[in-house]
């Protein structure tokens, strides 16, 4: 967050301070929110039920509730399990999602760092908890976990590709890599010659909407994604030996991922932090930038979170063929298309 | 990839049942009744009661516990026999054990067991659920008259006696 | 020292006994899997014992026992009212059903018959069991399989047949209400409409599971093809119900010998699939729920009036004689043999459960198949472990 928001003049390192803070604190409360929302009450509704009521008017202190019991537990861990690897493994994880906050924008002046290679250096450090799995499921010195790390490991990895090809199409329609150039580009694109809303590129990339949501489902290893997780047949894969404070910290990662995605896709996909049709200075936007942000994360993880709640899950190699047979041959020919047709236009 | 619409339906079922009203009552906030012929807990009429002993004789979990002595009424008329007569000293039934299968209800010859829809009696301590005499006597207020039947029935419908 | 080396080797020797079916210590490579009693998939306490190589089965037994109740022992030192008391929970979820095969067994033996009224509700009964029974295995087979909100669906539209049961019998899972000769009591005034109401939502929970599953492509991706159990084979291991059904024998004990009940006077039709795969048992059985509905509307518009009791003396004493007799319930046919000797109790009762023979053919059906879809067959072939072990 630059110094010009608040009108003040301040030092680098009480910037980064408070970059660092907004965006500690934004993690975890952005997975409360997500969690609360969408876990606790959108998945009632969905199953004609309630969900939480009693704790807090609502159930709104149910997960706060949950979060303290989570700390408050005994720290144990597998007798043999290679102690350092074990402990790290969450944190590795944890750090990868909070990378993502780094970089992604919430207003035109809004950014932890404004990059360059902006979406290919998010994408990039969004990979690094595929290694924090692998060591959660190694060091539980556990046949299954290892068995479902392993099997998250292929999956996640096998859906890096559609994700990052989909995101290609955006980048060669918006010229930069920028997150705030691509913003930029749908802000002031137009759609065949009419600049009423902008172009967002949802409308010409509508293909790669639709892919890059169903890898990130595939990257959170949500329903129907979500074998390596939900194994009710061997146990809990790579999680199963972790309780306490470390599951806590996979719990939020998952959370806190789910929303960090639903930014980017934002970002590229529904034009960011910038409202369609509206014409407004540089300054207001830094105010509200960030609830336009919040609301379309809002619209992005729902839907995210309604296929959750509906699908029955793939077989690992249903999910494989489903990777590499049906998506990345789609997210090529959405590039070959758009392309050609930038190049026409 | 050719039917996509089953994905699609599914996803209208669930966001349809999202918008409607949902079906949960809050428990202790909002209660449901239940029907009146549902099997709550059984109620005792102490004075119809004879001491027969059918009902803990037939109880398949043996939790019925009945203690009685025999004493002499006097006669009914002048200068007749003192009549012998059985009186009830204990009546317990262990609602750990019952299993509400109702047949001590059906097989009582003499109306003096009826069943109550009232299922609102835990205790933190399972002793407690040992209800005595008393107790059981207190539940007939909350015994439901028996329902007419439906059209076609012949069975004539009984009358709890209050 | 030579006593207890021997009790030792004893031991050892019985150690080995137990675990040579499962022949942990000959083969090296492969891995011993072990769903064991408490397990998310099974619907109960059942133990598989599988033996992986990689990902795929080489062998699977199931191990049952952990829920027996001693039940045939039992009902020699109960009598006859007893009895049904505690058969009520074999198959807990359609509890009226197991009540009418036995009590039918005992009325042959008594020679009495139940007034046509009787009959019928019965019948009603009989079917709203089964309703009861496999809409939740329509929701927990999706759950099984991954999607978490149909099983919510399939207890949220069972309850409203659950309260039709409470509203007559008494009990929402254990009824208690079939009586030698009879029924315990009559139907309570309103009851028709009710039910009629509930059926309504049943059927709509049936197009809302159509949508939602049965359409649904991953669905159709994990269960078409899997767990194929051809008409012979399941013919042999002795599988009866909607199993028998998707694998295309048409076989269906409420049409062929109907033991009195009312089922041959509404007009109604058995569903069978030809592929005998996942899908197809989740398909009859869906099927099935539908056609059940049908059949107690036309059950409740048809009810005779009468008696709802036969005149059977107050204390009960069963003739000496054997008498078999086995319905189709919601799991398949179940039967009880009784032999009586004219006392108040049965001298010895055998009960056919039809979950016994289903799961029996899981090692048949489970080799070669992968990990994930062990659970998908366990769903498909959907045993209740009550009925398993009594």
């Amino acid at each position: 967050m630059s110094g010009l928001v608040l009108g003040l003049d301040l030092a680098y390192w009480q910037t980064t301070l408070i970059k660092v803070l907004v965006a500690a604190i934004m993690a975890p409360t952005a997975a409360l929110i997500l969690g609360y929302v969408f876990l606790l009450k959108i998945m009632s509704f969905m199953q004609s039920r309630l969900g939480p009521m009693e704790s807090g008017p609502y159930g709104l202190l149910q997960l706060i509730g949950d979060g303290v019991k989570f700390i408050q537990k005994e720290d144990i861990f597998p007798e043999k399990a290679d102690k350092w690897v074990f402990a790290t493994a969450p944190i590795v994880v944890l750090m990868s999602t909070l990378l993502i906050y780094v970089f992604v924008p919430v207003g035109p002046d809004l950014v932890g760092e404004p990059v360059e290679t902006g979406i290919f250096m998010t994408l990039a450090v969004s990979s690094i908890s595929v290694i924090g799995i692998l060591m959660a499921g190694w060091a539980s010195v556990n046949k299954y976990s290892l068995i479902g790390a392993l099997r998250a490991a292929g999956q996640l990895i096998a859906y890096e590709l559609p994700m990052v090809l989909a995101v290609v199409g955006v980048v060669i329609q918006a010229g930069t890599l920028n997150m705030q150039g691509i913003v930029a580009a749908q802000a002031n694109g137009e759609i065949f010659g009419w600049g009423g809303i902008g172009n967002p590129f949802i409308i010409t990339q509508f293909v790669g909407f639709l892919i890059f949501l169903v890898a990130v489902q595939a990257e959170l290893t949500q329903t129907p994604f979500d074998m390596p997780v939900a194994e009710s047949e061997i146990m809990g894969g790579y999680q199963v030996e972790y309780s306490g404070f470390r599951f806590l910290s996979f719990f939020l990662a998952e959370f806190a991922t789910a929303f960090a995605f639903a930014g980017i896709a934002a970002v590229l996909f529904l034009g960011g932090w910038w409202i369609p049709g509206f014409d407004f200075d540089s300054n207001t936007l830094n105010y509200l930038g960030p609830i336009v942000m919040f609301v379309k994360i809002m619209v992005v993880s729902f839907l995210v979170f309604w296929i959750r709640f509906t699908y029955p899950r793939f077989r690992e190699d249903q999910l494989q063929t489903f990777a590499w047979k049906v998506l990345i041959p789609l997210a090529l020919a959405n590039i070959a298309v758009t392309g050609v047709l930038k190049v026409v236009f | 990839m050719a039917q996509l619409p089953g994905l699609i339906k599914g996803l209208g079922v669930t966001f349809r049942t999202m918008l409607e009203p949902n079906v949960t009552v809050q428990y202790p906030h909002e209660k449901e009744s239940p029907a009146p012929r549902a099997r709550g807990v059984i109620a005792l009429k102490e004075e119809n009661c004879t001491v027969c002993m059918l009902c803990a004789r037939e109880c398949p979990d043996w939790c019925i516990y009945i203690e009685g002595h025999k004493y002499l009424a006097p006669p009914r008329r002048e200068g007749g026999k003192p009549r012998q007569r059985n009186a009830l000293d204990r009546f317990d039934i262990d609602y750990s054990l019952c299993m509400y299968c109702g047949i001590c209800v059906e097989v009582c010859p003499f109306e003096a067991l009826f069943w109550s829809p009232e299922f609102e009696y835990s205790e933190p301590r399972i002793a407690d659920l040992l209800h005595d005499k008393t107790m059981l006597g207190h539940w007939m207020t909350t015994v439901p008259d028996f329902e007419q039947y439906e059209a076609g029935s012949e069975a004539k419908v009984k009358k709890v006696p209050r | 020292m030579t006593a207890i080396s021997e009790r030792r080797q004893l031991a050892y020797m019985a150690a080995q006994a137990a675990d040579s079916r499962v022949n942990v210590e000959l083969e090296t490579g492969g891995m011993t899997l072990n769903m064991g009693p408490q397990h998310p998939a099974t619907h109960g306490t059942l133990r598989i014992v599988a033996r992986l190589d990689g990902e795929q089965v080489l062998s699977a037994e199931p191990l049952m026992g952990y829920m027996h109740r001693g039940y045939e022992k039992l009902t020699e030192v109960r009598t006859y009212l007893q009895v049904t008391a505690l058969i009520n929970r074999i198959d807990w979820l359609g509890s009226f059903a197991n009540e009418v095969p036995f009590i039918l067994a005992a009325e042959k033996l008594m020679e009495v018959e139940a007034p046509p009224r009787a009959q019928h509700i019965r019948t009603i009964l009989f079917e709203l069991a089964r309703i009861a029974n496999i809409s939740l295995f329509l929701g927990d087979m999706a759950l099984q399989l991954g999607a978490q909100t149909p099983a919510f669906y399939a207890f949220r539209d069972r309850e409203y047949v659950l309260n039709n049961i409470e509203a007559a019998t008494g009990g929402r899972f254990h009824s208690m209400f079939d009586r030698i000769g009879g029924l315990k009591d009559d139907l309570p005034k309103g009851w028709i409409e009710e039910t009629r109401r509930s059926m309504v939502k049943i059927r709509e929970f049936c197009v809302i599971m159509e949508d939602i599953i049965l359409g649904n492509e991953i669905f159709e991706a994990r269960t078409r093809g899997i767990g194929v159990i051809p008409a012979e084979v399941g013919l042999s291991y002795g599988l009866s119900g909607a199993n028998i059904r998707a694998s295309g024998v048409d076989w269906d004990l409420r049409r062929d010998n109907p033991v009195g009940l009312a089922w041959d006077k509404v007009d109604w039709k058995v569903w069978t699939h030809p592929d005998g795969d996942a899908f197809a048992r989740f398909w009859v059985r869906l099927q099935e729920v539908r056609e059940s509905t049908f059949i107690v509307d036309q059950l409740l518009d048809s009810l005779p009036s009468g008696p709802i009791m036969a005149k059977v003396p107050r204390i009960i004493k069963v003739p000496a004689g054997e008498a078999w007799v086995s319905t189709e319930n919601p799991l398949g046919e179940m039967g009880y043999y009784i032999v009586s000797d004219g006392d108040l109790m049965p001298f010895r009762t055998k009960i056919r459960s039809a979950s016994f023979n289903n799961v029996s053919i899981t090692p048949w059906l489970l080799k070669g198949v992968f990990v994930p879809d062990i659970i998908t067959i366990l769903a498909s072939l959907y045993f209740i472990l009550g009925d398993i072990d009594r």
